[in-house]
């Protein structure tokens, strides 16, 4: 690993003041894709900016019919909270299938969310929950929160500061994972919300994706019958050593449909 | 940059640069050599240490992040006079290893999943230890050594 210049602030405004002087300091979260990344020297930021002596960007919180986690909660605490296990189970349930126990004990949803690997779990909760996206500066709507392959909608300096998810009326998560990464060869989170029935995909395409075709045909019966002559299109979705675009086309439907099971 | 932990329930204090890893500080400069490195890439869990009570992988986590911080190593199971853990007596009780060199990994997992899930089935305790790989014994003795250091630690408390 490069040297680099280790910080360590106590606020957000604090961390956002340090990003912002430096162009290529990074924050740091739970670490668990950026350090490994800077040991291959993939990345090699000047500086780090951690985020772990930030008080405030920790915890859960219910408000009304949302679930408010701060950026820097570890997927062992998402896992474990009674609150979210209570209203919104399938959250819980996802974060408590990433990686192994040691990666849920310093991996974070900020970290998760604003890395936006294609095959995290995250995103994908996001999503389809249509959850709200807190940063220092604004908030922003998942559907316009990840933009491509590792992109998101947040500006150099910016910085997750915590993620509010609508309670929603029923949703399940379904993962087949690679049993060596433990990252989703498909994911699919299906939610029941205010504003309709939604359906997000991760590890299939460079993006998570809201599978708009599914989506309509749950909205009118939601049921895994109704998916029954479902034949997903595999365009643009990923070809690699682990599955072809067919395969994973193949997932998308199995996968929503048990989640959908799940539910009905 | 100089700092300040608490290593296997003794103040330490060590110089460290900004980029050292934890596996290799205690390693190389604090002289704990349980601590193995496999991989070196987070899968294989040899250098799984526990920082507030919490298993970790040693060699993704950065030196300089621990200040004020509470690490416990293999080293740090038994009790002063030698007497094993629960967990370490179990492993060797059940025959838990063959060449030995994940077993500190492992039992620092064991440890952490046990506190959490006191009377785990076979199947939660095989779900307890996946961030640890054992190339050896195909984890059979493992899985029960996990589950009898699982039964001792709750006669213990």
């Amino acid at each position: 690993m490069l040297n680099f210049e280790y910080l360590r602030p106590s606020t957000v405004t604090e961390a956002g003041a340090m990003l912002g002087k430096m162009s290529e300091a990074r924050p740091l979260a739970g670490g668990m894709t950026l350090i490994p990344a800077m040991k291959l020297r993939l990345a090699a930021p000047t500086a780090l900016v951690d985020l772990a002596g930030v008080p405030e960007l920790n915890g859960i919180k219910v408000d009304g019919k949302t679930v408010i986690v701060g950026a820097m909660t570890k997927h062992a605490d998402v896992a474990a909270s009674a609150d979210v296990r209570r209203l919104i189970p399938a959250l819980a349930d996802l974060a408590g299938g990433i990686g192994d126990a040691q990666v849920r004990n310093k991996g974070t949803l900020g970290g998760s969310i604003a890395n936006n690997d294609p095959a995290a779990c995250y995103p994908a909760a996001v999503l389809a929950l249509g959850a709200t996206v807190t940063t220092n500066r604004r908030k922003i709507a998942a559907d316009s929160f990840f933009t491509g392959m590792f992109e998101t909608a947040l500006e150099p300096g910016e910085i997750v500061t915590g993620v509010t998810f609508p309670v929603p009326a029923a949703a399940a998560y379904e993962k087949f994972r690679s049993p060596a990464s433990r990252y989703a060869l498909v994911g699919v989170f299906v939610a029941k919300t205010t504003g309709g029935v939604r359906v997000a995909v991760t590890g299939a395409a460079t993006c998570v994706f809201r599978a708009s075709a599914i989506e309509s045909i749950l909205a009118e019966k939601f049921s895994a019958e109704a998916l029954a002559s479902l034949r997903f299109p595999a365009d643009g979705l990923n070809s690699d050593l682990h599955g072809d675009a067919q395969y994973r086309a193949q997932l998308v439907g199995v996968l929503t449909k048990r989640a959908v099971a799940k539910l009905s | 940059m100089l700092i300040q932990f608490v290593l296997n329930g003794k103040p330490v204090a060590v110089d460290v640069a900004a980029y050292d890893l934890l596996a290799d500080v205690v390693r190389e400069k604090l002289g704990l050599t349980g601590t193995h490195i496999g991989c070196d890439t987070s899968q294989c869990g040899a250098c799984v240490v526990h920082i507030d009570g919490r298993s970790v992988k040693s060699c993704s986590t950065l030196a300089v992040t621990l200040e004020g911080a509470k690490v416990t190593t293999i080293e740090g199971l038994a009790s002063p006079s030698g007497q094993l853990h629960p967990m370490q007596q179990a492993f060797h009780e059940q025959h838990g290893l063959q060449c030995g060199f994940c077993t500190p990994g492992m039992v620092m997992s064991a440890v952490d999943f046990a506190s959490r899930n006191p009377n785990p089935t076979p199947a939660e305790a095989a779900a307890g230890i996946e961030g640890n790989f054992c190339r050896c014994t195909g984890y059979q003795n493992i899985v029960k050594s996990v589950i009898a250091g699982a039964a001792a630690m709750r006669v213990v408390k």
